[in-house]
């Protein structure tokens, strides 16, 4: 690693005082960030710990959603989102126990690493992103591969979730990493049915419209059933080709609807 | 540089680290507490694994700093008050839930880290539990197994041997 | 009923409680007073030209000692290779040069370029990235075929072209198998690839070199599997430094599976530049450096035919194999695609006419070398997996048409120069089908087709060749060291015992199960004993553990030296008890002259050859310390026959190990706990290799694999508990223990039968699927069923 400077202060507005420095890097659980520092694939000056504050952890409902501050880590999520079993149960099941002890929904997102599993569920939900300056909602959120909305310096403070009626979320392992390969988040509303596709696309998270539309009308496995999917611009690897993620986009939106409650 | 103090196995500990320095370098070189490993660079082996505030973590990926005024045990502070071996400890040795011994502190981190929050996991919770704790020469078996054992269950009729 | 100590005892791993306590000492635990930090900076080219390097930016930065490159190795040996193998022409293989640091050329990604030292590690890096290195790149040669096409680019440019050796086994068999193959009733074809893998064990290599200056001697602290190997190829062939002035330690090991056998660049350099700098220097690598400097293993794309009768016996098998060198030869890479696995292509049948060719590929990869197994698993998977493709051709059950081409009669001597001692093909494959509840298998198959999953039952056999010896025989194949060890018993004079012994032990437990030997062979209690390994100054020698060895030739060599102790012993014991040598016996740790009650206690004995007051000093010398070697008379040959259940999800193409089985023929046993162990290691490697295991280049030359976010390797939710039975036990003849060798077996005998299930699982749904290459993942089993 290159060498920065550490700060962890106790509020967001000293966290965004420390961020202005130049070159500064908020640092949620680091479970990415300080892999990618290892390889000396970055250098920040200086990286604010987001980990002492206190405002920005933990988990509450309010107005028929839930609200996550953007320091809970996936452990705490696992715990205490029961009121959206959805998504505890994707938090339960990100990396390993040590890693979802550290690892943070804020860091996630902010990261928006094309196989991280939580953009699919901020998507799918139509989450609003909350950060120190302002609320961003989930569709103008996320813009490609390790790509947001984000300005420089600003903070993941809060992520609100409204609940659905039903929803899952289906998550295919990359056989060595662990993140998803393709990961597919369904979530029911009452206006409608959003599903959100993680790990596949070159792009990054994205909805799948056409399911969608099929499920917003009969909420069912086999309304998917007549659709196909495009390997072309899917992430073709070692793994898996665009044709085969293509493929299990399809499988795990059909196996979310079954699973959806 | 900054200094930094935390308990770490029971005892008070300070020290001067940059901000790049990790939980792991801190243990292993500062306070050459070697029996926390290091086996891979991409947070994924578990070697390094400690508790933080009575919370499981991956060591190389948190930074020294950020444990400042937590309290750390490590393989070092596992074993009962008079030396003897904790009941994962002599678990993992009566049913020989190690070989080389490097994965093995991570292991008994990540059990006991389980153990805490589940007193009588079956044997697919422990495996998913063993996620991010990778051996390479028990075929994990007999850590499973171990981990059972531990937990008070009667593991002689878990599978042929 | 089980023993409770002595042979066969599951006794307690003594080495347990120090890390189970953190109090293991591994390389990179030691820290040596004023130690520096190297880091070597490693080429991002598969091959390149080295035009240029410029170090004057890097050594003002703060904190450099210096910094070396190829130019500081001139004149200096590079690594040696420890195999010469003779083509099927006569000709001896190509040998390349293999410089510590490259010069001229780098040719592979990873291949050490310059070596930076440094006060911290962290220093070092900074100073590696100021270095100006000016490389050209050139085509990189990945793919074996093309590799030996009219026209490749070379990784060697004096060498001409890119084959190593075209080696033919038995050559003067190959008409007779050609015209069996033309003339046969039925002929099986199978093209495969044994995918590429890296060892992986979970202790990175470490090195730290230290220099006396007082007496001119030099240490190394090593992860090695062989540290008096290290000390020899080192010593005598790279850095000219003469045995007793190095000493080579290889302490607590964190795993081998034989890419720690190996002599690497790193230790050459740690322990030549802690000479020149005259400061210790301490070398540790990262997983990712790791995945570009360990040898890595297997690699081989084979051609298999297997020719059979009218009535389904095995006339002939004709291989052509293409071997993957990577760009240097390795210490033992020789002779891996060769004498490790041409020999063992009998399997465990009675097929009379047996051909091999094997082509060795240079190319600008990774060197490829032993891994746990080492030809062996090779071997195996191609002959079992065209067992099982030639019965599902003719419609015979797998299993009956192994039986009927079983090896029953032993010795035999197999079309492949090697002679079976022992053996009981029969009695394994009767013991797995009980253990695996063959039987029930279609009754669970019905159950996973109600869930929606297809199962499959494969099954498959293996034979090893372990313990590889003799000496003499193996120098004729072009060894270039023997392959005997040492072990040398010195009894105190309290009658407690340290046991000097040449094998490492690193994951085996020798440390446990060696002084159970000498327990059972004194009657005295085994914590009396205490294994010394791993330091080349407190033993006399010792080639190592490797190739399942420790136990049939170490262990042999200890027997010996105990039964020299037991010899002196008893000419003292004879005088304390004024009794003839005859007529003295040993038996449960007490002397008595057959037909008396006259008694002597072993201290008794022990404490008069040190206090010598009352004791034969015109017959015999005091003390009581005997060393001995020994060198085998054959391989020993262990067998057993595997069982794989899978459930393939048709959705996804996820293949899961639903159960495991193991019957296995170790001879005898020392500890049945440890021997367990080792088998379950060694399947959830051979079940890593067949599903998930892949170290794959790019065509560039570029390693798509490079961390464990790319290279899969099993976790506990990937493995199912497995049954495992080593009670069909036919001993070796050969040596005084009685015993084969069990730490590869699990790793050789399950890929087969893995793959053998997937296939069964495939066809069972009408799949017409006849073979998938490993790793067998989701990907490539769904595009397999949608071919």
């Amino acid at each position: 690693m290159y060498n920065f400077d550490f700060e962890k202060p106790s509020t967001i507005a000293d966290a965004v005082s420390a961020m202005a420095a130049e070159e500064a890097q908020a640092l949620g659980g680091g479970q990415t960030l300080i892999p990618t520092l290892k390889q000396r694939l970055a250098s920040p000056s200086k990286l604010v710990s987001l980990s002492g504050i206190a405002e920005m952890k933990g988990v509450c409902e309010a107005d028929g959603g839930i609200s996550v501050g953007g320091a809970t880590t996936h452990a705490t999520v696992a715990a205490e989102a029961g009121a959206y079993p959805a998504l505890a149960a994707l938090a339960s099941n990100i990396g390993d126990p040590a890693v979802r002890n550290r690892g943070t929904i804020g860091g996630s997102l902010a990261n928006n690493d094309p196989a991280a599993c939580y953009p699919s569920a901020a998507l799918a939900s139509g989450a609003t992103i909350e950060t120190n300056s302002r609320e961003i909602a989930a569709d103008d959120y996320f813009q490609g591969m390790f790509t947001t909305a984000l300005e420089e310096g600003e903070i993941i403070t809060n992520v609100r979730f409204p609940i659905p009626e039903a929803a899952s979320y289906q998550k295919f392992e990359q056989p060595a990493s662990r993140f998803a390969m393709v990961g597919v988040f369904v979530a029911k509303y009452v206006d409608g049915v959003r599903v959100a596709v993680t790990g596949a696309s070159e792009d990054g998270v994205f909805r799948w419209t056409e399911a969608e539309e099929a499920l917003s009308g009969n909420f069912s496995a086999d309304a998917v059933e007549g659709l196909s999917v495009s390997g072309d611009g899917m992430i073709s690897d070692l793994h898996g080709s665009g044709d085969y993620r293509a493929h299990l986009v399809k499988v795990l939106t059909k196996r979310a609807v079954a699973a959806a409650s | 540089m900054a200094n930094i103090t935390m308990t770490v196995n029971g005892k008070s500990v300070s020290g001067e680290v940059e901000g790049r320095t990790l939980l792991v370098d801190f243990l292993r070189t500062d306070l050459r507490l070697t029996g926390t490993h290091v086996g891979c660079d991409t947070s994924q082996c578990g070697a390094c694994t400690v508790h933080v505030d009575g919370i499981a973590v991956k060591s190389c990926t948190m930074l020294a700093a950020e444990a400042d005024g937590a309290d750390v045990s490590t393989i070092e502070g596992q074993a009962n008050a008079d030396g003897s071996l904790s009941a994962i400890q002599a678990a993992f040795q009566e049913h020989h839930g190690l070989q080389c011994g490097f994965c093995t502190p991570g292991m008994v981190m990540a059990a006991a880290d389980l153990l805490k929050k589940n007193a009588k996991p079956t044997e697919a919770e422990v495996r998913h539990h063993l996620e991010g704790n990778i051996c390479r020469c028990t075929g994990y078996h007999n850590i499973v197994k171990a981990i059972m054992a531990a937990s008070g269950q009667d593991v002689s009729q878990l599978a042929a041997e | 009923m089980p023993k409770d100590s002595g042979i066969g005892a599951s006794s307690k791993r003594r080495e347990d409680v120090r890390f189970l306590t953190g109090q293991g000492q591994y390389t990179d635990d030691i820290n040596i007073h004023g130690q520096t930090y190297v880091h070597f900076v490693r080429s991002d080219v598969a091959h390149g030209k080295i035009n240029s390097i410029d170090t004057s930016a890097a050594e003002a930065m703060p904190g450099v000692v210096r910094i070396f490159t190829g130019a500081d190795f001139e004149g200096i040996g590079g690594l040696p290779c420890g195999w010469q193998v003779t083509d099927r022409h006569g000709e001896a293989m190509k040998e390349p040069a293999h410089p510590v640091l490259a010069q001229g050329k780098v040719r592979h990604v990873g291949d050490p370029i310059a070596a930076v030292i440094a006060e911290s590690l962290e220093q070092a890096r900074d100073a590696g990235e100021a270095l100006n290195i000016d490389i050209e790149e050139l085509p990189a040669v990945v793919d074996m075929k093309a590799a030996l096409s009219e026209g490749s680019a070379t990784v060697h440019d004096d060498l001409g072209d890119n084959l190593c050796y075209d080696w033919g086994f038995v050559e003067e068999n190959k008409g007779a198998v050609d015209e069996a193959i033309k003339n046969a009733a039925h002929v099986t074809t199978l093209e495969l690839v044994n995918n590429r893998l890296v060892a992986n064990p979970m202790e990175p290599r470490v090195a730290v070199g230290d220099y006396n200056r007082a007496n001119d001697e030099s240490t190394l602290y090593t992860t090695s599997q062989n540290p008096h190997v290290i000390r020899l190829l080192m010593g005598a062939f790279v850095l000219g430094i003469p045995e007793h002035k190095l000493r080579v330690v290889a302490p607590d090991v964190g795993g081998g599976f034989g890419t720690k056998i190996f002599h690497y660049a790193e230790e050459a350099f740690c322990t030549f530049a802690a000479r020149q700098i005259n400061r210790p220097v301490k070398w540790t690598a990262s997983r990712s450096e790791a995945f570009i400097s360990d040898a890595h293993g297997r690699d081989h794309v084979t051609k298999i035919e297997l020719a059979l009768d009218a009535d389904n016996n095995f006339t002939a098998v004709r291989t052509e194999t293409l071997a993957n060198m990577g760009a240097y030869l390795s210490t033992f890479a020789p002779s891996v695609p060769t004498w490790l696995h041409g020999t063992l292509m009998a399997g465990n049948y009675k097929t009379p006419l047996i051909y091999v060719n094997v082509k060795a590929v240079f190319t600008n990869t990774v060197p490829v070398d032993a891994y746990r197994g080492a030809g062996r698993p090779e071997a195996t998977y191609q002959l079992e997996r065209v067992i099982d493709k030639a019965a599902r051709e003719l419609g015979v059950d797998p299993i009956a048409l192994r039986r009927q081409n079983f090896i029953t009669e032993f010795p035999y001597a197999t079309p492949v120069a090697v002679e079976y001692d022992t053996g009981n093909y029969v009695a394994t494959m009767d013991k797995l089908e009980e253990i695996a509840d063959i039987s029930g298998f279609e009754a669970r198959r019905k159950a996973s087709e109600a869930n929606g999953k297809l199962r499959g039952l494969g099954v498959n056999c293996y034979i090893e060749a372990c313990g590889i010896a003799p000496s003499n025989l193996v120098g004729q194949l072009g060894a270039r060291a023997g392959l005997y060890d040492a072990a040398t018993v010195r009894v105190n004079a309290t009658g407690s015992i340290s046991v000097m012994v040449g094998a490492h032990s690193h994951g085996q437990g020798h440390e446990t199960a060696f002084p159970q030997v000498v327990a059972e062979m004194l009657g005295i209690d085994e914590s009396m004993i205490e294994i010394v390994h791993g330091d080349s100054s407190k033993i006399p020698f010792g080639m190592g553990t490797y190739g399942s060895r420790s136990i049939a030739v170490c262990g042999s060599a200890m027997v010996r030296a105990t039964e020299k102790i037991i010899n002196k012993a008893k000419k003292i014991a004879s005088h304390l008890l004024e009794a003839s040598e005859a007529d003295i016996e040993l038996k449960d740790g007490q002397f008595t002259v057959a037909g008396t009650d006259k008694s002597c206690a072993w201290g008794d004995v022990t404490l008069a050859a040190y206090v010598p007051h009352n004791y034969p000093l015109d017959n015999i010398e005091p003390g009581l310390e005997e060393t001995a070697f020994y060198d085998p008379s054959n391989f020993t040959y262990p067998s057993g026959a595997y069982a794989c259940e899978v459930e393939v999800d048709p959705d996804t193409g996820k293949v899961t190990v639903e159960r495991f089985s193991a019957a296995d023929d170790f001879g005898n046993i020392i500890n049945p706990m440890i021997v367990t162990g080792q088998v379950h290691g060694g399947l959830a490697q051979g079940i890593g290799q067949a599903l998930m295991e892949n170290c794959a280049y790019d065509e560039n030359g570029q390693l798509l694999s490079a961390s464990y976010m790319d290279y899969a390797m099993p976790r506990a939710s990937d493995v199912p508990f497995y049954a495992v039975d080593h009670s069909c036990q036919t001993p070796c003849t050969h040596n005084p223990l009685g015993v084969k060798g069990c730490g590869e077996a699990g790793a050789i005998g399950s890929p087969p039968s893995v793959v053998n299930a997937v296939v069964d699982a495939l066809q069972s749904a009408g799949h017409n699927v006849t073979h998938i290459d490993m790793p067998v993942s989701p990907s490539r089993v769904w595009a397999a069923m949608n071919s």
